[in-house]
């Protein structure tokens, strides 16, 4: 690829890394807000449309 | 309704020049930062009047933006906005009182202040003229353009400085013409582009800036 | 499905439970493939190898602005017609969108090394992404300022809704103001007029990244959503005494 290759890699980099991090905030995000219902569902507290 | 609007401008201007409030504290804090700027880049005069147009305008433009929030805190905290919000004025003009008091109290005196100022930074008289005239025509900008941020910060009490850091990338447009104007200004060339752009800049703000203000201070009654 | 369905929060987590994964499929195709017909193009349509780093320089600008826009619609939405999840999809799409535009300025300083010699030059687009950077911060800040979603979804819209109106003036300004700065200089970061070999993997690279946006918006305005259940609730649950 040339004498280039460094910047063309850690550009590519680059995107995979800010990509990589927007999934996994919005995974991380989803589990603890999955996991903050059930304990509220434990504790009996619901939605009044789910009950 | 205009007596009432007149009545809020004066009582405003008032407020504004009474102790305590901060009708000084932009000048002088325009004033530091054109002192403190030899000290960073050296005595040269030949290297401050070349960026001299450019510091006066960031000067103040800081100036401006410090004294943001100011321009509803006082009303929102002894309940006068909430007075203000229920009267039958139309919010709109409500706010461009109350930003055409600000203008006069904290962005006149920079006006005033800036051939003074520009004196420190080896400008030429023709430069100093300038520089005053531009900043009379580009603070309005500055002011209205600060009239959405003080609103804001009524909605977010806790918002505070970060308004002024917010409305900052919005006034780029503002220092880029003013400055240009400034030069062009001082170069003879009295009504050039960049002057009739800033012109345009603080009539358009001056419609903008109530009407969001005016639109974000009903929300905040919400 | 009329389009009023999405203003049903609960309609809308069963629609982004179908959606989300089939934009996340689409965008990951999308994206091999038009990196794949990029890398296949022969190096001298581009002025050389380092240009390869357009097809994610320009969709990412291309991105960054596309979702601002999107963000000032949603503020409109917030603030004109009430629609219930306008201010949680600007609430989302704001992260997303600065990410995009901060992948834009990364992906040009090491696109302008190679090319021009300098990570960083204040010419006219470069400096207009970062001053659409720092309207994206000002948008984000100010949702952190308070715990109310509501209060903080209205001031995030009239900031983004005069940051929009303003984009224009900025972008001729800054224009303006690089005209009026340039020496006589080869920069011409625009980058090179696009060939069409190049065009249909930039197209295909761009929608990619496009569906990969949306697969992240509905997702993040779906944990928006639980995010406010979960307030509500615990606020419940303390009223309650438990």
């Amino acid at each position: 690829m040339g004498a280039n290759a460094g910047f063309i890699i850690a550009a590519y980099g680059v995107v995979a890394i800010v990509v990589g991090l927007l999934v996994a905030w919005v995974a991380i995000d989803f589990r603890k807000q999955k996991r903050a219902l059930a304990e509220l569902e434990a504790r009996g507290i619901t939605r009044r449309a789910a009950r | 309704m205009s007596e009432a609007l007149k009545a809020i401008l004066v009582r405003d201007l008032k407020l504004a020049l009474r102790a305590g409030g901060g009708a000084g504290i932009g000048v002088m804090f325009f004033l530091a930062v054109v002192v403190i700027t030899p000290f960073a880049i050296g005595p040269d005069m030949k290297l401050l009047a070349r960026v001299g147009a450019a510091e006066l305008w960031i000067g103040a433009l800081l100036a401006s933006l410090l004294g943001l929030d100011r321009i509803f805190a006082a009303d929102q905290e002894d309940g006068s906005l909430d007075l203000l919000l229920m009267a039958s004025l139309p919010l709109t003009l409500v706010a461009a009182a109350k930003g055409a008091a600000h203008w006069c109290a904290t962005g006149l005196p920079l006006v005033v202040a800036a051939p003074l100022l520009g004196l420190l930074l080896g400008l030429e008289p023709t430069a100093l003229g300038a520089a005053a005239l531009t900043l009379l025509v580009g603070t309005p900008a500055l002011t209205f353009l600060g009239l959405v941020g003080a609103s804001l910060s009524v909605m977010l009490p806790r918002a505070g400085m970060l308004v002024a850091v917010l409305v900052l990338p919005l006034a780029i447009p503002v220092l880029i013409f003013g400055v240009a104007a400034t030069e062009a200004a001082s170069r003879g060339e009295l009504f050039s582009a960049p002057f009739r752009l800033l012109l345009a800049l603080s009539l358009f703000f001056l419609v903008l800036g109530p009407v969001a203000a005016a639109a974000a201070l009903r929300h905040a009654r919400d | 499905m009329p389009l009023i369905d999405l203003a049903n929060p609960h309609r809308f987590m069963q629609l982004a439970r179908v959606l989300i994964p089939a934009f996340a499929a689409l965008a990951t195709g999308l994206v091999a493939f038009g990196f794949y017909l990029g890398f296949r193009a022969p190096a001298d349509a581009l002025q050389g190898e380092a240009a390869r780093i357009m097809y994610i320089h320009v969709p990412s600008a291309w991105l960054a602005l596309g979702i601002y826009t999107l963000m000032a619609i949603a503020a409109l939405g917030t603030l004109v017609w009430r629609h219930p999840l306008a201010d949680v999809a600007g609430k989302a799409a704001a992260p997303i969108g600065a990410a995009f535009c901060l992948m834009c300025l990364l992906t040009g300083m090491l696109w302008g090394r190679p090319m021009w010699g300098a990570y960083w030059v204040w010419d006219a687009r470069l400096t207009s992404v970062l001053v659409l950077f720092l309207l994206y911060l000002g948008v984000l800040a100010l949702w952190r300022a308070t715990d109310d979603p509501l209060r903080a979804g209205r001031a995030a819209a009239i900031l983004t809704l005069v940051g929009f109106i303003n984009v224009p003036i900025v972008k001729f300004s800054v224009d303006w103001w690089n005209t009026l700065h340039q020496p006589a200089s080869v920069f011409r970061l625009d980058g090179p007029t696009i060939h069409p070999d190049i065009l249909t993997p930039l197209l295909v690279s761009a929608s990619g990244f496009a569906a990969l946006f949306v697969a992240l918006l509905l997702a993040a305005m779906r944990n928006e959503i639980l995010r406010r259940r979960v307030q509500t609730l615990t606020l419940l649950a303390a009223a309650k005494g438990g």
